[in-house]
């Protein structure tokens, strides 16, 4: 039996906003019968343009007839601009988690959603423009990019919960696997640089930190290997140190301090830390 | 909340009787049957015993019963065991509608170089035995061809196909599981060579299974061990549960008539109510040849696990083969083999009764179940198109 939240048992034993408006200004409509569940969203706008009516009917399980009833709640009200950024995840969200092998429900609420406002605003379904990667299921590399960026996805599996794509026959695991790896290395470089916010530090408290740090996160992996390091003395913004046991004769103990024991330093205590090897 | 529970197929309550004779075992006689003393002795006593109201049920010598953990492990051992036993050849039959605990060990198989049959079912779940006779070779080393379908309760034609089978002189393996109890089966007149049952489809524990192994048939154990059960399956018997076995099968060859004349009618009622009750519904499976206590049916433009969680809150425990109910995609390997239109499959749901099961529990169903599908429909967009397009809408 799946894990289903309280919400989403409400939402799925009293779905709201069940229907389908008369001449809707957005008609969204997703999924099929083979597929397993599908989706018809319509909406109706207010004087001001935001979302005054919005119904929805829903061919699925307990989750997708529940993400669909969390949409509708979730954007009466909104202007399209801020409808358009509702997530999946605010779907899940809403509904206080759901299974992840059940995450393909919110992803076609969201898809719906998106299908609705393209129809108002006279756009192409999008869904033309792009390649079909999963065959089955008949998901494009579109949806399949958007679920990784938008989920931090990591996995076919993961792939699989969230849209479906490689749930059939699993002839396109290969391609999907590629996918994940293009857009994990795009959204590696589009990231910030991680720059954490280090405090001024007095000497004393900087010695501190730096023991602290030696103890908890550099000498047990040494010690691993049967090596040891000593703290001989720090100068400024230079930590002298010493190689013991093992470390101390391993040719590779240059790379080790270099490598391992700065960046470790320049993490937790300051970043222009360089440390430098004392021979005993 | 009243609990109507019609998922027999699933597992079934474990008879009072059958608990009764097993809880000594758990607690003062404890000895082990292998024990030279008295105390294993009276121990190994009664487990024969067991071992012979299992083989009387089946229609068996005493000697051809091993007892195992599970009907998995009875098709496992079968089917791995067989194998072994003829290492040069390479060739296995099956069909497409197989449980996983055969299905699977044929995509196992597969990868590691057999050469796999599946043999295909018609729309009502039937096999063509053309087929079979056209996919046997010089190569093949077994034949496993399940007796009755877990899903839709069709039968197979188990002693046909076994002619055909052991005309080439093939060893003939058949997962029993969901047939024993619910019809007749005579070893003694069969052309089975193996076949594989699990305790807990009829009113035992989870936890115990049987394989039947006919004399003469070529086996390699598949569980390494000691000299247990003639040495076809190492480790110490679970005693309590061959003992619960032996009760179980025992109640259930004296219940066999029940289960072909009152638990079949409660099921053609059920059945017949539901389709009488509720447009848009198909039953799935040859209704011939067909297990006294299944019912499968499906109600289309809706989806299963949603009927089911409805179900379920009124306190009806049914099953579905929806693909949403097992964590996969796709409607189930059944359904689909059968080529259960999308409309349907992926609404349909499994009745399966018990002799626990009542008149008024059917009613219960029945009250229920039309006003469910109607709510599920009023949700759906595929409904309200179909009843456009028939000029109802």
């Amino acid at each position: 039996m799946w894990d289903y939240t309280e919400k989403v048992k409400d939402h799925f034993l009293n779905p709201r906003n069940v229907g389908e408006i008369e001449n809707p200004d957005g008609v969204g409509e997703v999924g099929s019968l083979a597929c397993g569940d599908a989706l018809r969203l319509t909406f109706k706008l207010d004087e001001n343009k935001r979302i005054k009516d919005v119904k929805f009917k829903t061919f699925g399980c307990a989750s997708a007839i529940a993400s669909s009833s969390a949409l509708t709640e979730i954007i009466k009200g909104m202007t399209l601009e801020e409808a358009e950024k509702v997530t999946n995840k605010d779907i899940a969200d809403y509904l206080g988690g759901l299974p992840e092998e059940k995450m393909h429900c919110s992803v076609m609420g969201r898809e719906a959603l998106e299908a609705a406002i393209a129809h108002y605003r006279g756009q192409k379904p999008v869904k033309e423009d792009f390649e079909i990667v999963c065959k089955c299921f008949g998901v494009t590399d579109r949806e399949i990019i958007k679920a990784v960026r938008e989920n931090d996805l990591k996995t076919v599996d993961q792939v699989t919960y969230y849209t479906k794509a490689g749930g059939g026959c699993g002839q396109c695991h290969p391609k999907i696997e590629a996918i994940i790896e293009k857009v994990r290395k795009e959204m590696e470089k589009e990231a910030p640089p991680r720059k954490l916010e280090k405090k001024r530090l007095t000497n004393l408290q900087r010695i501190k930190l730096i023991e602290e740090t030696l103890g908890r996160e550099i000498i047990p992996a040494l010690k691993a290997d049967g090596g040891d390091l000593d703290l001989i003395d720090v100068e400024g913004n230079k930590v002298l140190v010493a190689l013991r046991g093992k470390c101390s004769f391993c040719p590779s103990s240059g790379f080790t301090l270099k490598q391992y024991v700065e960046t470790k330093l320049r993490e937790f205590v300051s970043d222009d830390i360089e440390v430098e090897e004392v021979r005993p | 909340m009243k609990t109507v529970y019609v998922d027999n197929n699933a597992t079934t309550k474990v008879a009072p009787e059958v608990l009764e004779a097993m809880l000594p075992y758990f607690s003062e006689l404890y000895g082990n049957p292998s024990s030279m003393h008295f105390f294993g002795g009276q121990v190994q006593k009664k487990m024969d015993e067991a071992r012979a109201k299992v083989a009387d049920f089946l229609g068996a010598d005493p000697s051809e019963i091993v007892f195992t953990s599970c009907g998995t492990e009875s098709d496992n051992a079968a089917i791995l065991g067989t194998l072994d036993s003829y290492p040069e050849k390479r060739h296995f039959i099956t069909t497409r509608v197989e449980h996983p605990a055969v299905g699977n060990v044929c995509s196992y198989l597969g990868r590691k170089g057999y050469r796999v049959t599946e043999l295909s079912v018609d729309r009502e779940g039937r096999l063509d035995l053309d087929e079979l006779r056209e996919a046997i070779t010089e190569d093949t080393a077994l034949v496993s061809i399940m007796y009755a379908n877990n899903e839709t309760g069709v039968i197979f034609p188990i002693e046909e196909i076994g002619e055909i089978v052991k005309e080439k002189g093939i060893p003939f393996h058949t997962d029993a599981v969901q047939a024993a109890g619910k019809i007749p089966l005579n070893m003694k007149k069969s052309t089975v060579d193996m076949l594989s049952i699990s305790g807990h489809k009829l009113h035992a524990p989870k936890g115990i299974g049987v394989l039947y192994i006919r004399k003469g048939t070529r086996f390699s154990p598949f569980m390494i061990g000691g000299h247990q059960e003639r040495g076809r399956r190492g480790g110490t018997e679970n005693v309590p549960y061959i003992i619960g076995l032996g009760k179980a099968c025992e109640l259930a060859k004296m219940h066999l008539d029940e289960e072909n004349t009152r638990v079949k009618a409660l099921r053609d009622y059920l059945e017949e109510k539901i389709l009488e009750k509720i447009p848009n519904t198909l039953v799935n499976g040859d209704r011939v040849n067909r297990l006294p206590n299944t019912l499968s049916v499906s109600f289309e433009y809706v989806e299963g696990e949603s009927i089911l969680l409805l179900l379920s809150d009124l306190g009806i425990c049914a099953s579905s083969g929806s693909a949403c109910t097992s964590g996969s995609l796709e409607p189930s390997h059944v359904l689909r083999a059968m080529g259960v239109p999308f409309t349907a499959a992926h609404g349909s749901i499994r009745f399966s009764l018990s002799i626990y099961n009542t008149k008024e529990e059917m009613d219960y169903i029945i009250e229920h179940l039309p006003p469910i599908i109607q709510k599920l429909r009023d949700i759906s967009p595929f409904w309200k198109d179909y009843l456009r397009s028939q000029g109802r809408g």
